[in-house]
């Protein structure tokens, strides 16, 4: 989509080649790193529920470029990007989705339920909606304690039907919490499209009633993510309250491996592939702004490639937790 | 140098399929997220993605090939140029574990388990039999009772556009419609009350959790609202709703998707609790649960889904309530089950068998009301019992049942009852951890030996 491009070109017209890089770089990581774990999926060495986060690396990777150190995040199950884009070891990841020893949570969590305290990383959360008030509280805790870091809670537009969202949104704009509400619309909860589960579909509005501050932004544009991130950011550290942003996405895989999604059609997904990814966007900010090679972006490929081929070695090699992991942190 | 492309799994619990179509040949050019091939699982057709960009050197497995167990290889691919990419081609599956089924079950996967002796048959001798998957025994009993009862409708989510999450209400919606096959958004408190509402007010709906992890979401509407409503009101207003979905682990879906609720549901009065095994008690219990005037706690299992048992071919067939069923009998011991801990129990019983012990193998299938008497004529002839679960041992379905046995037949054991349970941890996620924290038929066999002094 051409006139995107142009407009969040020009938006920004300062945007440095640094801040180019690091974003391609970023959302590439997740890109493969999804992939390859798609790929281990399919020789079952990852079981159980894997949900890929592929298409909507944008989200994520936008948003963190707003996070400063102590501010804080917690999602849903769908939370490989998450923990990449915050700074995990994408081998300590990978190897949690394959249930070993070297994985974050020991090979106990899996896909779904991973954390890092030192990245301030809260999970990983299997109950559609559940991270929501968890979020809240977490920004309850910073504003008890007087700072003023924030609280990235995310979420899908399934979970925003969720009854308890609506308690939290009640409860935060109460209190003022710094919380970001981030709906990663994606336009499907499993094979819900949003339209069969919504009565109003403009998420972000739902807000209103509670005076909490609203906006759908681009979630293919990394860098509309990132400048409407900064204004939600910004209010909560001056104390003004929670602030909801509605990322507009897609994800291009099933919801998780085992989801044949023969609710969407072919096209529809690869019109997706080939008008909006937001890879490719910056790619091509990059080439045609003259801030990059092909080659130099071929580089930064290999690269990844390799961190990747290091987490997947990694996460095949480190050894199955030890069996009297079992009885360990069931209480303190 | 050639990638193989190897079967892939497609969900939790698949460990074969069948490879229904190839959309490449030999020679064509394949990018990354083209799809491949097409294949079945017993739950749906998914289709197979390229992760490797390259040119297709030759089909290993034939289109229509059924059986075809998961990481064999099927095709191979020529990667173009990065032959010094190291881990594209997916190494000889080394891990000790994960590839390895998640718990014994899926075994003796399409096996009908024969019925050895029953106290009092389920159905006439001479009925003709069909053999049929769990799944199709719960659709089944749900698409008759629908057909013959105006005011029964299914509601949850996925149930319908999407033909269940499990695949259990597969093409119900074709027959029935949108009015009575209802779609919901990811909501359990609101719609499970306003599923127990409408039952207030006299219809009977058949509410899907997706899974019963979620119904913890709805805790308070099933408890206060459903099976209290009918005592509060002086036994004026009653509450005909069955709630229904898969109950327990799965296999490596972590603590949050595997937890098993008998023993919750069953400590509240005013429910009705089933938790069947076979394909059979499967569909004759879900059809008296959508006729039962009460709320119906119907506590299914992701694993059984696919497996296949004799049903019986009955116009309309059913099973009460609060009758337990004798699944072999035995002379040295006595060995309760339901639900899906039945697999450990029958295993175990065959296990000893092979070494002298006789085990009598009974299947209580509903928990609220239970068949104490059966169990109890059993242990008066065994002297010896020992419980089989998949949930955790505090306050468990086996104490319980322990308690009774004690006060009932306290003169007759000769030893201890023993309850076998999962391990008293959230489930692990890792391979070998989470079978470490399942209950085998191992440790059925260890907790026999030890009631029998052998
Ligand atoms: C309380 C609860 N209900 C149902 C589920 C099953 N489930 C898992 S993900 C999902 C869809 C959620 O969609 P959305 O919130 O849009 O997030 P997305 O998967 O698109 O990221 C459902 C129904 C669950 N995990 N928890
Ligand atoms: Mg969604």
């Amino acid at each position: 989509m051409a006139s995107r491009k142009t407009a969040a070109a020009s938006d920004k017209p300062n945007i440095s080649r640094e801040e180019l890089l690091k974003y391609y770089r970023e959302m590439l990581l997740i890109r493969r790193f999804e992939e390859k774990a798609g790929q281990l999926y399919g020789m079952g060495l990852i079981g159980g529920f894997c949900h890929l986060y592929i298409g909507q690396e944008a989200v994520v990777v936008g948003l963190e470029a707003t996070a400063k150190e102590g501010d804080k995040r917690i999602t849903s199950y769908r939370d490989h990007g998450h923990m990449l884009a915050c700074g995990m070891d994408p081998k300590g990841v990978m190897a949690e989705l394959t249930g070993r020893e070297g994985g974050y949570s020991g090979g106990k969590g899996g896909s779904m339920h991973m954390f890092s305290k030192e990245k301030h990383f809260y999970g990983g959360h299997g109950i559609v909606g559940a991270q929501v008030p968890l979020g809240a509280g977490l920004a309850f805790a910073d504003k008890y304690r007087g700072n003023d870091n924030v609280t990235f809670a995310y979420f899908g537009d399934g979970a925003a039907n969720q009854g308890q969202v609506y308690e939290t949104f009640n409860m935060a704009a109460l209190w003022r919490l710094p919380v970001v509400f981030v709906i990663e619309n994606n336009q499907y909860a499993m094979g819900t499209a949003q339209r069969r589960s919504t009565s109003s579909p403009d998420i972000h509005t739902r807000g209103t009633a509670f005076g909490i501050k609203g906006e759908a932004v681009d979630g293919m544009d990394v860098l509309a993510v990132k400048a409407a991130g900064e204004r939600a950011v910004a209010a909560c550290r001056a104390g003004k309250g929670p602030y909801i942003l509605e990322a507009m996405t897609y994800r291009y895989r099933g919801h998780s491996m085992s989801d044949p999604a023969k609710y969407r059609s072919r096209e529809e997904v690869q019109k997706m592939r080939d008008e909006r990814d937001a890879i490719e966007h910056v790619r091509e900010l990059l080439l045609t702004g003259a801030h990059a090679t092909d080659d130099d972006l071929k580089a930064i490929d290999r690269d990844i490639k390799a961190i990747i081929n290091e987490a997947a070695e990694f996460s095949k090699t480190s050894p199955e937790p030890d069996a009297s992991a079992l009885w360990t942190d069931v209480t303190v | 140098m050639a990638t193989e492309i190897l079967m892939p799994a497609l969900s939790p619990t698949m460990e074969e399929g069948t490879l229904a179509k190839w959309l490449v040949k030999p020679g064509d050019q394949v990018k990354s997220g083209q799809i491949l091939a097409e294949i079945e699982t017993d739950k749906a057709t998914m289709e197979f993605e390229a992760v490797d960009e390259g040119v297709i050197e030759a089909l290993l497995v034939a289109e229509g090939t059924a059986g075809v167990k998961v990481n064999t290889p099927i095709a191979t691919v020529l990667v173009e140029g990065e032959a010094a990419a190291p881990a594209a081609a997916p190494a000889p599956v080394a891990a000790p574990a994960p590839a390895e089924k998640p718990t014994p079950v899926a075994a003796k996967a399409a096996a009908p388990v024969a019925v050895v002796a029953t106290a009092s048959p389920d159905w006439p001798e001479g009925t003709p039999m069909k053999a049929m998957t769990v799944r199709e025994a719960l659709r089944e009993a749900m698409a008759e009772e629908m057909a013959r009862d105006e005011t029964v409708y299914l509601m949850g989510e996925e149930v319908g556009e999407y033909q269940g999450a499990y695949k259990i209400s597969q093409g119900l919606l074709d027959q029935f419609g949108p009015r009575r096959v209802i779609d919901t958004p990811i909501t359990e408190h609101g719609f499970t009350g306003i599923a127990v509402g409408s039952a207030f007010a006299g219809l009977r709906p058949i509410l899907e959790f997706m899974t019963f992890n979620f119904a913890m979401q709805a805790i308070d509407q099933i408890i206060n609202s459903a099976a209290k409503t009918l005592y509060m009101s002086g036994g004026q207003m009653g509450c005909p709703i069955v709630f229904r979905g898969p109950n327990g682990a799965a296999a490596r879906v972590g603590a949050q998707h595997s937890h098993d609720y008998a023993a919750w549901y069953a400590q509240i009065p005013g429910l009705k609790v089933v938790m069947p095994y076979s394909a059979a008690d499967a569909k004759g219990l879900l059809k008296t649960a959508i006729r039962d005037g009460n709320p119906v706690i119907f506590l299914e299992n992701e694993i059984l889904y696919g497996r296949s048992f004799e049903v019986p071919d009955l116009p309309d067939f059913t099973i009460p309530f609060g009758k337990a069923k004798i699944w072999r009998e035995g002379e040295d011991v006595t060995i309760v089950s339901f639900g899906i801990g039945m697999v450990h129990a029958i295993e175990a019983a065959d296990k000893l068998a092979a070494e002298g012990i006789s085990a009598e193998v009974i299947d209580l299938r509903t928990l609220r009301p239970i068949d104490y008497d059966t169990l109890i004529a059993s242990v008066q002839k065994t002297n010896r019992c020992v419980t089989v679960e998949e949930g955790w041992p505090v306050g468990s379905i086996g104490n319980h049942l322990s308690a009774t046995i004690m006060e009932r037949a306290f003169d007759y054991l000769d030893a201890p009852v023993i309850n076998c349970t999962g391990k008293d941890v959230p489930m692990p996620y890792a391979a070998n951890l989470e079978k470490l924290a399942l209950v085998t038929s191992d440790e059925v066999v260890a907790a026999v030996k030890k009631v029998t002094y052998r």
